[in-house]
């Protein structure tokens, strides 16, 4: 019999009570990794997004917007006067002043053609640079010359071509010279061709829909090189993609922030309902205490036996909690993203941390507990017999 | 010397008007291996009494000595420590853990000291057959009667075999059958050199001592030796207090 024996049977005796207490520490930690777990898989996300996007310039046309309000309610807005970027507008980049760091400048022709009664997004694009711009592209066959397109996976799949079939747009019969390998990208649903060939069908001779630039700026400021490109494409917004990420991770901090508050709030609260029981607990044992107090138990060992009670029934709500936590944000994430295959992974160091978080909890919810129960007097205990 | 020693014990509960005497200066003395009887009527101060000679309730005034110890002056870590060399408690109600086996409650003395667990069950074990009760180690107390759980509480008192056993009303709630049958094991145990010092409101009970105490309004009244037995143990009520005690009996 030791003091850890007295405290598991006691757990295993008073189910209800344990099952209250887990309940308390529970919530707090289920909450506090639910949110940490979802906003760390938000934000690899977006990273990840990133790392696959080669270029980190962008320029699309410039447009004018209205915002539509109605009584102080913005109904969104229309865009109108799109500028057109030219060609010749986008050499000039090759001339700005940190021209040298510009890796790669792929213009980009996009417009909607119809496949075998089917609409499909036709992309031209300078394949040269387009091997810097997206160096993850696996080609199923050859890049497309003139006359030739490159499908992506699922326009592969929709249309039920393969590399070598024809395929009729605008009157012209061009033929598949190969298929990308699935990029989980928005590459996937795009028809490829040479920008030449693309402006033509698309009838955009000399004009481009949009450019991305890869810029290696690891020594210059991102937004400086996009301040001189704006001054060389006047038809352009140049948008360092940074920036945009820089956007939306701000948001994510936000509710990073909120995540922490609610967090705070749940962990209270669940501190509480872990003093209260403990309070509880300790006053329904007196006689227990008194009992133990006169066959010479010291004030240490009955907060010794209060204090493994805590730890014992934290730590299990920690673990608990954890895969608790987990599974609450995997279920939680859709809402959150649109990307499919995010995953959230087990991390040891956050589970022992989990676990280590809901035993400081428990302790520390339990200590004042502890200490009365510790400080009754026997003999008071025991008149209470 | 006397194995137990109370010299002038006063307890007071409260102050001023709601001053609550209690003991009201007591002087005894208890030798080694005797067994020791303390009769009295409801609030005559027979539970204050049990209480300080169970080191659990300090004295207002005096002393208590066991062994040589002055009780109140150690630590109350230390005054833990005491209780546990030195008393075994047998209460009214046995007083068991109700989660815990027979065995379990036996064992619990035991969780504050050294020693292996199997040692520590042999120990329990032990103390069970001495009640023969051995073969019901694995029940919990609802799942025995109340005669069989007043010998679970003899069990745990004297698992770890100390010198002195305090029972309070240790017949208090049994028939009379059960009683003999309990007293016949403090017998056992005081044949075997425990010093017992029982609280009882039964003559019967009382009847088994070598020494009977009586206390009214927190005073030792007078004496008794209904065994018939020799024993010289230098019980003497405080002097001005008897007179007290007399006029109101």
């Amino acid at each position: 019999m030791t003091f850890r024996d007295i405290a598991l049977l006691n757990l295993r005796r008073r189910k209800a009570r344990a099952a209250f207490l887990l309940a308390g520490i529970l919530a707090g930690v289920t909450t506090v990794v639910a949110l940490t777990a979802l906003v760390t898989a938000i934000r690899k996300d977006i990273t990840d997004k990133l790392d696959l996007f080669g270029a980190n310039i962008l320029i699309v046309p410039r447009t004018e917007s209205l915002s539509l309000t109605y009584g102080g309610l913005s109904l969104g807005g229309v865009s109108f006067e799109m500028e057109e970027i030219r060609l010749e507008e986008l050499e000039r980049i090759r001339s700005i002043p940190n021209a040298a760091n510009v890796a790669a400048l792929g213009p980009v022709a996009l417009g909607v053609v119809e496949v075998r009664e089917k609409k499909v997004l036709l992309s031209g694009i300078d394949f040269e640079q387009a091997r810097i711009l997206k160096p993850w592209w696996k080609i199923l066959g050859t890049e497309p010359a003139d006359g030739q397109v490159l499908l992506g996976p699922e326009v592969a799949e929709t249309l039920r071509l393969g590399t070598g079939d024809t395929l009729e747009v605008s009157g012209r019969t061009l033929t598949v010279s190969g298929i990308l390998k699935a990029t989980g990208a928005q590459d996937d649903q795009l028809m490829f061709a040479r920008l030449g060939t693309a402006q033509d069908i698309l009838g955009m001779e000399g004009r481009v829909s949009m450019a991305e630039v890869a810029a290696l700026c690891k020594d210059c400021p991102i937004d400086e090189m996009v301040k001189q490109i704006s001054e060389v494409v006047p038809g352009g917004r140049v948008m360092g993609i940074q920036q945009v990420v820089k956007g939306r991770m701000e948001t994510l901090a936000h509710l990073q922030r909120l995540a922490l508050g609610v967090s705070a709030v749940v962990i209270l609260v669940g501190s509480l309902v872990v003093l209260v029981t403990m309070m509880g607990s300790v006053r329904e044992r007196t006689r227990e205490i008194g009992i133990f107090r006169a066959i010479g138990y010291r004030r240490s060992h009955i907060v010794r036996i209060v204090l493994i009670e805590a730890v014992l029934v934290s730590a299990a709500a920690g673990l608990l909690g954890y895969f608790g936590g987990l599974g609450t944000a995997a279920l939680a994430l859709p809402f959150f993203t649109e990307s499919t295959g995010v995953l959230i992974p087990f991390d040891p160091v956050h589970a022992s941390g989990a676990v280590i978080l809901a035993t400081i909890l428990g302790i520390a919810a339990s200590a004042y507990p502890a200490l009365l129960a510790s400080k009754q007097d026997p003999a008071d205990a025991l008149r209470a017999l | 010397m006397s194995f137990i020693q109370a010299q002038n014990i006063v307890k007071h509960y409260g102050t001023g008007e709601g001053l609550v005497q209690a003991l009201r200066g007591m002087d005894f003395e208890v030798s080694q291996g005797e067994f020791f009887a303390v009769m009295g009527e409801s609030g005559s101060g027979k539970s204050t009494f049990l209480s300080i000679m169970g080191a659990l309730n300090t004295p207002t005034e005096g002393r208590f000595l066991v062994d040589g110890i002055d009780v109140y002056r150690l630590s109350p870590d230390q005054r833990a420590d005491f209780r546990r060399e030195y008393l075994g408690f047998v209460f009214q109600s046995f007083n068991l853990i109700p989660y815990l086996t027979l065995v379990e409650n036996v064992m619990l003395p035991l969780a504050t000291i050294g020693g292996s667990k199997k040692k520590k069950l042999g120990m329990a074990v032990d103390a069970l057959d001495r009640v023969g009760l051995g073969g019901k180690a694995h029940r919990l107390p609802e799942q025995i009667s109340g005669g069989e759980q007043e010998r679970v509480a003899v069990a745990r008192a004297v698992v770890n075999n100390p010198p002195v056993l305090l029972a309070d009303e240790p017949t208090g709630n049994l028939d009379s059958k059960t009683s003999a049958e309990i007293m016949s094991l403090l017998n056992q145990l005081n044949r075997e050199g425990m010093t017992i010092i029982m609280v009882t409101h039964s003559d019967q009970s009382a009847g088994n001592a070598r020494r009977t105490l009586r206390i009214a309004d927190g005073l030792l009244v007078g004496q008794e030796n209904p065994s018939g037995l020799d024993v010289d143990t230098g019980c003497r009520p405080a002097p001005e207090a008897v007179d007290k005690a007399l006029l109101m009996v």
